[in-house]
């Protein structure tokens, strides 16, 4: 009964459950941060619109992208995973979203920002949809802890719309 | 000649019943653990409900020897979850974020484009030959929370089986070997 293995297993058994434990109060402490979250997206011009060859509508972007995310740091985050994805109706399709540009945010500290990008991964349309058409633009986060529970949420900016010919 | 046949069953019968009780022990073990896996499969949806993440293409949110808890629920897939799924014909997983979405008007089937946080391209080139986008079917499950660090006895496990092999060996002496 008290031999060094038994001892070393109780020892190890009790240390892992309250590492266990230790691991879900972080995780449940993030319910209680306030998140308070703002940004705001806008298209500052439409640098080309074309056909591919494939038969498929690309657009390119410059977009101006101001964020404040620093509210939705807590003691148990890891990195913010911030994006920005066009949403918009085809007629085929109820949904599509189409992810334009992402960042990975470390800290605090860089997770009140304003950049001026064109977009990161190309907007593309399977079909011939894209003329004239209105869409959202919404900026989700994915907030990462360094343990425990994920939270995404996101902010939806309506009102865009892409021109109604080529350019 | 006769106490010697007498004391050989006795010495036998003993061996015996202690032999079968760790047996049973050791039988209840593995399967109450068997229980645990399979109730947590129910539970969450997914027919793996914990992931151990292999790549470093997630990085720095996820890195090699962390673990993610997944489940799988009939709401739609959308950009920005973390899926895991995997490739027909190829038996690892793969976490990776979803970027692009379409969903069918008539059907609700839909296609989805996915991409390591800190890969450069997207995963088309992970597809099987010809596949362009991935569909429900391939998805197991939603990340939905994670421990750091606590794969690598998996990893371990997995890439030196040496290593399993003495921890199963050891684990059977002491069973064998324990007085109770």
């Amino acid at each position: 009964m008290h031999s060094f293995g038994y001892r070393a297993n109780a020892l190890l058994t009790f240390a892992l459950t309250i590492l266990a434990f230790m691991c879900a109060i972080a995780s449940f402490s993030d319910n209680f941060s306030n998140q308070t979250p703002s940004a705001q997206i806008q298209i500052l011009n439409i640098n080309w619109f074309q056909e591919e060859p494939h038969g498929n509508d690309e657009v390119s972007l410059t977009l101006n992208i101001t964020a404040d995310l620093q509210s939705l740091f807590t003691w148990n985050t890891k990195q913010v995973f911030a994006f920005v994805a066009a949403e918009y109706k085809t007629s085929k399709n109820s949904l599509n979203q189409v992810s334009l540009w992402d960042a990975i945010i470390p800290e605090k500290e860089h997770a009140k920002f304003w950049i001026q990008i064109s977009n990161k991964y190309p907007f593309i349309d399977k079909g011939h949809n894209l003329r004239g058409k209105d869409f959202n633009l919404t900026l989700h986060w994915h907030v990462m802890p360094k343990t425990g529970k994920m939270l995404a949420d996101k902010i939806v900016m309506s009102g865009y719309r892409l021109p109604d010919a080529y350019r | 000649m006769g106490w010697i046949g007498e004391t050989m069953d006795s010495i036998k019968s003993i061996k015996i019943r202690q032999l079968l009780t760790q047996a049973v022990t050791l039988g209840m073990i593995v399967t109450s653990a068997l229980i645990i896996w399979k109730g947590l499969m129910c539970v969450t949806g997914t027919e793996s409900p914990v992931v151990v993440v292999l790549s470093g293409s997630m990085e720095p949110g996820f890195q090699r020897g962390d673990i993610l808890f997944l489940t799988m629920t009939k709401e739609p897939i959308r950009t920005g979850e973390i899926v895991v799924f995997k490739i027909d014909g190829r038996d690892i997983p793969i976490v990776h974020r979803a970027i692009e979405v379409h969903e069918r008007k008539t059907t609700g089937a839909v296609d989805v484009l996915t991409k390591g946080d800190n890969n450069e391209v997207d995963d088309i080139g992970l597809y099987a030959d010809g596949q362009m986008w991935l569909h429900r079917h391939h998805i197991m499950g939603r990340a939905v929370a994670f421990l750091p660090y606590v794969g690598w006895v998996t990893i371990i496990m997995t890439e030196k089986p040496i290593i399993k092999y003495i921890l199963i060996g050891a684990l059977g002496l002491l069973v064998i070997t324990s007085k109770d």
